[in-house]
C-alpha cells in the first residue's frame, strides 16, 4: 500500500534529532568548521542520544529496535539540518555498527556490536575510497589475498571519515576476480593492527569537521572470520545502498537548511526599492529549491522504503544518489547566489554549505543509512 | 509507514490499463494525421476490456488511497501513444461543476459532458483579466466575448463558461456560466490545429447576445465581493478543483516522458547499450547515463505527484504540492522526450519510433492548467507567505 505516513516513532525520532541538530549542531558548524575538528563534548553528548545503538540487537546490549532504512533517512536528514559535517562525525560510527546489523554473521554481531552500546563514546569508520581519480568501487585498488586460512590486506584508502578517532575500521577491498562489485567483500580491521597506519588526510574543501584521514594499509593480516558476514562474506551491494541513501538523506537535510535561512533573507534585503524576494527572478530560484528539494526527499524516501521493504534497493538507491547529487548542488549554489557578496563572506553560513554539499555529493561513504 | 508497494490487485488493475492502453496505440498515428476527425466514443477493441469500475469492484478499502491509484492510471495511460478505446463521458467542466454547482445543477447537468471555457485571446495565465461579460436582463444573462483553447470544446454538450458581472470588481466580479450547445449566440468559431494531442479536439468560441436562464449560474450566488484577493465563491470553487486537476495534467506529463524512455531503453538495449545499476558514474557511456538521469527524473517527478494525490486523499491541503507535482510534471514533458530522442539520435526523429509523437503530444501538459512560470508563481507565493498582489 502506498503511503508517505511517518510513523509515532519516526515522527518522534526525527524531532529529538532536529531539535538537537538545531541547538547543537548548527550552533558549532562555523567554529568547527574553522577549527577542522568535531569538539569532543559534542560529539559525547551525541553519543548519549542513543542513537548509535537504538538497532543493535538486544542480544548484542543494543535497543533492539527493526532496523528501517526510512527511519536511518530521517534521522539524517534531520542531522543534515544542523550540520552535515559535525554529523558524519558525530555518526561515523554507524557506518561501521549498521553494515554489521545488517550483513554481520551472528558471531560478528556478538563480537563487535557490544561496545557500541555502552555509556562510553566509541569511534569506528568505514574505508572506501581510494586516491585514484574517478574512483570506480568496482576497480578499486586495494587488495585482500588468502593467506592460509585468513587474509592479507594490502593499498591506501583515502578520505576516510572519522578515520584517526575511529577503533574499528570496515575496509572494503577486492577479494576474488568475480567481475566488478560481485569481487568486493568488506574487512572488519582493527585500528591498531600490525600493518596499518592512519594519518589526517590532506585538507578538503567541506565537510572538514568529518576529520577525513588516510589509512595505510601494509600487509594488514585478517583472521578468515573477518570478512563481513558468513563464510565467504556477504555481498556488499545493500552496504553501497545504504551509504547512497545516507549521504542523500544528509544532503536533503542540508539543502533544506540552505532553502530556510535564503527564504527570510530575501524578504528582508531590499534593492531597488523592493525586498529581492518580489523579483521574479530570485522568487522562482527559490520554487525551484523548493520543487527539488520536495522531489529529492522523496527519492532517498524511496531507495530506503525498497530496503525496508526487503527489496533489492540497488536501483532505487543509484537513481536517488544521481538525482540528489544533481539537483542538491544547485541548492546550495542558488543559496549562496541570493545573498550576492554576503554569500561569499564566511560571517555567514551559505559558502560552508556550498562547500558541505559539494563533498556530500561527490563523497560516496559518508554515512549509512 | 512510508511504503510505496503495490498490491497485487492494482498492480493486476494497472496492467490491466497499461494493455488496454496498448491496444489503441495502432489509432495514434491515424489521428494524429487526420486531426479534423472526431475520436467515436468507443473503437471495436473496448469490447475486450471491461470498464474500470468493473474492475475495480472488489478492492480493499484499506489498499493505497483511490485518489492515488487514479494518478498512477492516467500515468500507465499516458505511458502509451494512443488514443483511448473509450472517451470519457466528462470533461473538465464537470469537475467545476461538481466543486461549484448547486446539488440542483449538479442533478440536472451532471450527465452531460461539459468543457470549461476560461481562456481568451487576451487573457490567459491572467485568468482575472479576462473580458467576457455577462449582464443580467430580466430572467436571462447576456454573454458577449470570445473564447479560445477550450479542450473538448467541439464534442461537448455545453461549457462552463467564465465571465465578469462587474469589471470594477476584478476577480469578485467573475463567474461561471453554464451555456449549452445550440444557445442562440453562441458559436463554435474553429477547431484548432495543434503541435500535438490532435485527437482532443480544442475549440474557439464567440459569445454574442447570448442569453441564458439565469439560474444557469453555476453556484446561484449574485453577490460580488469586493476588495483586494476577493473571489466570488465559484471562481475559488473552480480554482480549487486545479488542486485536484493539476497532479493529473501533471500525471499526464510523467506518462508522456516515460513512454519515450521506454522506447530509448528498448531501442538502446538491442544494440547493447544499457545502464549496469553497479558501475559507477565515471564507468557509464554517456548514453547510458542519459538513460538513468532521465528515469531518474522521471521517478522524482511521479513521487511529487503522488505525493499530491496522496495529500488531498488524507484531506490535508495540497495546494502548494499540487503546484509542485505540475511543475515536475511540465518539466518532465519536455525534457523526457527530448532527452530520450537525444540518446537515440538521428532516428529518434523519424517516424519510425513513437518518440517524436511524445514529444508533441507531452509538451502541453506544462502550458495548460497553469504554465510552469504560473506554478512557480504559486509555489514562490507560498513559502514566501506573499499575497498574489505582492508578487506578481
Ligand atoms: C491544447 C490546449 C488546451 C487548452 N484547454 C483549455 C481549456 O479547456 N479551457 C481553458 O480555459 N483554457 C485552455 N487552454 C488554455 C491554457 O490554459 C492557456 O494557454 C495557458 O493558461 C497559458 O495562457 P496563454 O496561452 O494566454 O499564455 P500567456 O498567459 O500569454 O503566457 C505567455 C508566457 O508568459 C508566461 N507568463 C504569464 N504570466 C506570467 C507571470 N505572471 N510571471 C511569469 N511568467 C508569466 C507564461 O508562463 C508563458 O510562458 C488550453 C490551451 C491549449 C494549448
Amino acid at each position: 500500500m502506498i503511503s508517505f505516513a511517518l510513523t509515532e516513532e519516526q515522527t518522534q525520532v526525527r524531532d529529538t534529532l532536529l531539535s538537537f541538530a538545531t541547538s547543537e549542531l548548527a550552533t558549532r558548524a562555523r567554529s568547527a568548521d574553522e577549527a577542522r575538528l568535531s569538539p569532543s563534548e559534542l560529539l559525547d553528548t551525541a553519543w548519549s542520544l542513543g542513537f548509535t545503538a537504538l538497532s543493535i540487537p538486544e542480544d548484542c546490549g543494543g535497543g533492539g529496535a527493526p532496523r528501517s532504512l526510512v527511519t536511518s533517512a530521517l534521522m539524517l536528514e534531520a542531522l543534515g539540518y544542523g550540520c552535515a559535517g559535525l554529523a558524519s562525525a558525530a555518526f561515523a560510527s554507524m557506518l561501521f555498527v549498521n553494515p554489521l546489523i545488517d550483513l554481520g554473521s551472528e558471531e560478528q554481531r556478538l563480537r563487535y556490536l557490544p561496545e557500541f552500546c555502552g555509556e562510553k563514546r566509541r569511534a569506528a569508520s568505514l574505508a572506501l575510497h581510494e586516491g585514484a581519480p574517478a574512483f570506480d568501487p568496482a576497480r578499486m585498488a586495494t587488495r585482500a589475498m588468502r593467506d592460509g586460512k585468513g587474509w592479507v590486506l594490502t593499498g591506501t584508502k583515502r578520505l576516510v571519515p572519522m578515520g584517526e578517532h575511529a577503533s574499528r575500521l570496515l575496509v572494503l577491498a577486492r577479494a576474488s576476480d568475480a567481475p566488478g562489485l560481485a569481487g568486493i567483500r568488506a574487512f572488519i580491521v582493527d585500528s591498531d593492527a600490525t600493518g596499518v597506519t592512519i594519518a589526517r588526510d590532506s585538507g578538503t574543501l567541506g565537510l572538514t569537521a568529518a576529520g577525513f584521514a588516510r589509512v595505510e594499509l601494509a600487509q594488514v593480516r585478517v583472521p578468515a572470520d573477518d570478512v563481513l558476514g558468513d563464510g565467504e562474506g556477504a555481498d556488499i551491494r545493500p552496504l553501497l545502498a545504504s551509504l547512497r541513501i545516507g549521504g542523500a538523506a544528509l544532503a536533503v537535510g542540508l539543502a533544506r537548511a540552505v532553502i530556510d535561512f535564503a527564504i527570510p533573507y530575501a524578504k528582508e534585503r531590499v534593492a531597488f526599492g523592493e525586498p529581492i524576494a518580489r523579483k521574479q527572478s530570485i522568487a522562482f530560484m527559490l520554487a525551484d529549491m523548493h520543487i527539488e528539494c520536495e522531489a529529492m526527499r522523496w527519492m532517498v524516501w524511496k531507495a530506503a522504503a525498497e530496503a525496508d521493504a526487503g527489496r533489492d534497493a540497488a536501483k532505487a538507491s543509484v537513481l536517488a544518489q544521481d538525482y540528489v547529487n544533481r539537483h542538491a548542488v544547485r541548492i546550495a549554489d542558488d543559496g549562496l547566489q541570493i545573498f550576492g557578496g554576503h554569500g561569499y563572506i564566511r560571517d555567514l553560513p551559505p559558502e560552508m554549505w556550498l562547500r558541505n554539499m559539494r563533498v556530500l555529493t561527490s563523497h560516496d561513504a559518508i554515512a549509512a543509512a | 509507514m512510508v511504503d510505496f508497494s503495490l498490491s497485487d490487485f492494482d498492480r493486476a488493475v494497472l496492467d490491466g490499463v497499461a494493455a488496454e492502453a496498448r491496444v489503441g496505440e495502432k489509432y495514434a498515428r491515424y489521428y494524429d494525421e487526420h486531426e479534423d476527425e472526431v475520436l467515436p466514443k468507443s473503437f471495436p477493441e473496448a469490447a475486450q476490456f471491461p470498464p474500470i469500475q468493473q474492475r475495480l469492484r472488489g478492492r480493499p478499502r484499506d489498499d493505497t488511497p483511490m485518489l492515488l491509484l487514479q494518478v498512477l492510471m492516467r500515468i500507465e495511460r499516458e505511458a502509451h501513444c494512443g488514443v483511448p478505446l473509450r472517451q470519457a463521458p466528462t470533461a473538465l467542466g464537470n469537475a467545476a461543476l461538481g466543486a461549484a454547482g448547486t446539488d440542483a445543477q449538479k442533478a440536472r447537468w451532471g450527465n452531460l459532458m461539459l468543457a470549461m471555457s476560461i481562456t481568451e485571446p487576451g487573457a490567459g495565465s491572467d485568468t482575472k483579466a479576462i473580458q467576457t461579460t455577462a449582464r443580467l436582463d430580466g430572467e436571462e444573462w447576456v454573454l458577449n466575448g470570445d473564447k479560445i483553447f477550450v479542450t473538448n470544446g467541439v464534442r461537448c454538450d455545453g461549457a462552463i463558461v467564465w465571465a465578469t458581472v462587474d469589471k470594477s470588481a476584478g476577480r469578485g466580479g467573475i463567474k461561471s456560466f453554464l451555456v449549452l450547445k445550440g444557445t442562440p449566440g453562441f458559436e463554435l468559431v474553429r477547431k484548432e490545429k495543434k503541435l500535438g494531442i490532435r485527437s482532443s479536439d480544442t475549440a474557439a468560441y464567440a459569445f454574442r447576445d447570448c442569453r441564458i436562464p439565469r439560474d444557469h449560474l453555476i453556484g446561484g450566488d449574485e453577490g460580488v465581493p469586493r476588495g483586494e484577493g476577493e473571489g466570488s465563491a465559484s471562481y475559488k470553487g473552480v480554482l480549487k478543483t486545479f488542486n485536484m486537476t493539476r497532479p493529473f495534467v501533471a500525471a499526464g506529463g510523467v506518462g508522456k516522458a516515460i513512454g519515450a524512455f521506454r522506447v530509448a531503453r528498448d531501442e538502446l538495449a538491442k544494440e547493447g547499450i544499457a545502464v549496469d545499476f553497479d558501475d559507477s558514474r565515471h564507468a557509464r557511456s554517456a548514453t547510458a547515463q542519459t538513460l538513468l538521469e532521465l528515469e531518474a527524473d522521471i521517478e522524482a517527478a511521479t513521487l511529487t505527484v503522488m505525493h499530491a494525490a496522496w495529500l488531498a486523499s488524507d484531506g490535508m491541503p495540497n495546494n502548494l504540492e499540487a503546484s509542485v507535482a505540475k511543475a515536475k510534471g511540465g518539466e518532465v514533458c519536455r525534457t523526457g522526450p527530448q532527452r530520450a530522442m537525444d540518446a537515440l539520435g538521428a532516428m529518434g526523429l523519424s517516424h519510425d519510433y513513437q518518440v517524436e509523437q511524445y514529444l508533441r503530444d507531452g509538451r502541453i501538459a506544462d502550458i495548460y492548467e497553469g504554465t510552469g512560470q504560473i506554478q512557480r508563481l504559486v509555489i514562490a507565493r507560498e513559502i514566501l507567505g506573499y499575497s498574489s498582489a505582492e508578487l506578481t
